[in-house]
């Protein structure tokens, strides 16, 4: 086993080990020591934890990954992963790296900051150093991904606003594998947004080809007091490769946080949220629509925990499958002691197009104070068979019928993108991956 | 237009039409009155083509068409329209989404041109004014969170708007009070014309006052028991339905 375990960390071992000799200032080099020094003492996570019960990660286990040479890529083969007709600063990594050349930041409010986050460890050290970390935590062998980033961090994306500052376009953060069997990138992702201040940021994996490769990103969002941080996540890998992410947040007095997550590709996928309302009056709301076919998988996890009084968290998380696909639905709240007046709302729904489709579903409900609300539901079902035959009825075919249902379900979490060009692109983008039209390119309309 | 002959149909294990006859000509008005349980639904249904009922016997003609062979889709793209007893609400399905993917498909199926969003939405408001129905419920999802009496409404209205051969009204008429139902009236009345044909299932005799039928038929236990004009109707009323139970008997003891 243990022989097995070296062998599987040959890779990683090997690219660390580069890093670590890289001779000059690196910043990360500490907390690459610690991470990788905990990703060797557990290894990846197999099925015998608790948090990892349905979804096997061996595919990953057994293939060796390793970092690609520096690419470089043409603007236009990004372009389909673009936000069209959203104004606004785009910052793209390339496996991981940080591509000035594609990106463009254009002229931003005064103190706020953008871009690679071993740059702005040189320029403006304390900002990063402050936050770095702090809160993708990796001492739980489950958390073992979060460790093999930290281990092979060499930079990431770092976007700062600072107190009483509104950043009035979104901000775009798109990471593109340039794909190829057994590539792999760890995306890092620091978000520090100040006190009062307000952000909108969308968070895009993609991939140029329908590849096999490893997506291991992490992301770390600190909320102020009072601010509004509305975050996107848009998941189009390629349907082979495996995306394993986790968002760290942590949410302060009256503060804000919506996160809308969308995922569309992957072979196997684990969306990872943990949030801390840490201040009393924040809110917190993690909505999620997921579309898997095939034999992919889709596992949504996700953790929150009311640590002060008066805290509101929401969450709605809706999955269509189809063929022998699968899901899984884990959501845990926590509420503590001094917690009391808190509100949580959980919904869970699946739609099973076919026999063999399958979800994982459960609630975790952790509840230490006594005077709170805290509901959860779940739904898993099929198209309901008086409104096909209703629409049926109407003169539109089964397919259609079938067609308008599975939209009518994906909607109302679609209904909750608030930037109306992303909202609308990724209508279109659904109404080409429903069943009926299926074809296997995400570029969007 | 349509002929029905002999129509067997059960639900599970339990026979429910045991042998109707009923023969429907162009331009005709036909009222189907029963006591609860005597199949008026189920028939409804069936025409319709919910696949819940299977036809054990006997045969629909519609349009010289074998009806029971054609799916729910092609019945209603050929002019058959069923205003449901419980329209079912569709959240999420925007009512006038619906409604023009209908027209546009029934349209193209007679070899007409589809409508676009303005041309549609014209129509739509002309027809809307008719039945006195507020055009904020073209925005809303079908039938979700509407009353009881507003998805009746919806019914007619969506009945209008595709103008149909042969309309089929389940129980319409439960549930509605005087002005809905005098509105409802409206509607089928405007449709009224020598190239369609309506079938109204009801239990009451009231709507029949607003839409008056050619020809009013007894459904009882699976069956066309008796058949008349409109008086028929009335003399239900006066009677009730336990006066066929007994007619029947007196009948069938002779």
């Amino acid at each position: 086993m243990t022989t097995q375990l070296a062998a599987r960390q040959g890779t990683y071992r090997a690219t660390f080990d580069q890093l670590q000799q890289n001779p000059g200032v690196d910043a990360f080099r500490a907390l690459r020591a610690r991470g990788f020094a905990r990703f060797s003492e557990v290894g990846f996570p197999t099925t015998r934890l608790e948090s990892w019960r349905f979804t096997n990660v061996s595919p990953v286990t057994q293939r060796q990954f390793a970092i690609p040479a520096p690419t470089d890529l043409e603007p236009s083969v990004i372009s389909a992963f673009e936000l069209n007709g959203v104004e606004g600063p785009q910052v793209v990594c390339v496996d991981g790296r940080y591509s000035p050349h594609l990106s463009r930041v254009g002229e931003l409010p005064v103190g706020v900051e953008l871009g690679s986050m071993a740059d702005l460890l040189v320029t403006k050290p304390k900002v990063v150093a402050q936050y770095l970390a702090q809160l993708a935590r990796f001492d739980d062998p489950a958390a073992s991904f979060t460790a093999l980033n930290t281990g092979l961090l060499q930079d990431g994306l770092v976007v700062r606003i600072p107190d009483d500052t509104v950043l009035e376009t979104p901000v775009h953060l798109l990471f593109v594998s340039t794909g190829g069997n057994d590539v792999m990138s760890h995306p890092r992702t620091l978000v520090v947004a100040g006190t009062n201040s307000q952000v909108r940021l969308v968070e895009s994996y993609t991939g140029v080809s329908d590849a096999a490769y490893l997506t291991n990103a992490v992301t770390e969002v600190f909320v102020g007091d009072g601010a509004v941080v509305d975050h996107y996540k848009l998941l189009r890998e390629s349907v082979e490769a495996f995306h394993i992410a986790s968002m760290h947040l942590s949410l302060g007095r009256s503060a804000t946080f919506s996160s809308n997550a969308i995922t569309l590709g992957g072979a196997i996928v684990r969306n990872e949220v943990m949030a801390e309302l840490r201040g009393e009056g924040g809110e917190c709301t993690l909505n999620g629509l997921y579309l898997v076919d095939g034999t992919r998988l889709v596992d949504n996890h996700t953790t929150i925990l009311h640590a002060k009084p008066h805290c509101d968290s929401h969450e709605l998380y809706k999955g269509i499958l189809d063929n022998q696909s699968r899901a899984v639905f884990n959501g845990k709240i926590i509420v503590a002691r001094d917690a009391q007046k808190t509100d949580a709302k959980q919904t869970n729904k699946a739609l099973l197009l076919s026999e063999e489709a399958q979800i994982n579903t459960k609630p975790e409900l952790e509840i230490f104070a006594d005077d709170v609300k805290c509901t959860h539901g779940a739904t898993i079902g099929q198209l309901d068979s008086d409104a096909l035959f209703y629409l049926r009825s109407r003169g539109l075919d089964l397919e259609q019928a079938r067609d308008v249902l599975i939209h009518a379900f994906a909607s109302d979490v679609v209904d909750r993108i608030a930037i109306t060009p992303i909202r609308e692109q990724l209508d279109a983008v659904l109404l080409q991956q429903l069943p009926a039209s299926r074809h296997a390119s995400f570029a969007t309309a | 237009m349509l002929t029905v002959k002999n129509l067997h149909a059960r639900i599970g294990d339990r026979e429910i039409l045991k042998g109707v006859d009923l023969t429907v000509k162009t331009g005709e008005v036909h009222a189907i009155m029963g006591p609860n349980g005597s199949g008026k639904s189920t028939l409804a249904n069936v025409l319709a083509g919910r696949e819940d009922y299977e036809v054990t016997d006997g045969t629909v003609t519609y349009e010289g068409k074998n009806l029971l062979e054609m799916d729910p889709e092609d019945r209603a793209r050929d002019g058959v329209f069923l205003a449901f007893q419980y329209p079912v609400e569709i959240p999420g399905v925007n009512n006038a989404y619906l409604l023009k993917a209908a027209l546009n498909e029934i349209r193209k199926h007679r070899g007409e041109s589809e409508l676009d969003a303005m041309d549609f939405m014209t129509l739509v408001k002309e027809r809307m004014k008719v039945l006195d129905i507020d055009t904020g419920l073209l925005n809303r999802p079908v039938n979700d969170g509407f009353s009881g009496g507003e998805k009746k409404r919806n019914e007619i209205f969506q009945m209008v708007v595709l103008e149909p051969k042969l309309a089929i009204m389940d129980e319409t008429d439960s549930g509605l009070d005087i002005d809905a139902l005098k509105v409802v009236s409206k509607g089928v009345n405007t449709l009224r014309s020598p190239d369609c044909s309506t079938i109204i299932v009801t239990h009451y005799q009231r709507l029949l006052n607003y839409i008056v039928p050619d020809f009013v038929h007894v459904l009882f236990d699976g069956r066309i028991v008796k058949s008349g004009d409109k008086e028929l109707a009335l003399e239900l009323e006066e009677k009730g339905y336990k006066w066929i139970g007994s007619d029947i008997q007196a009948q069938v003891g002779a």
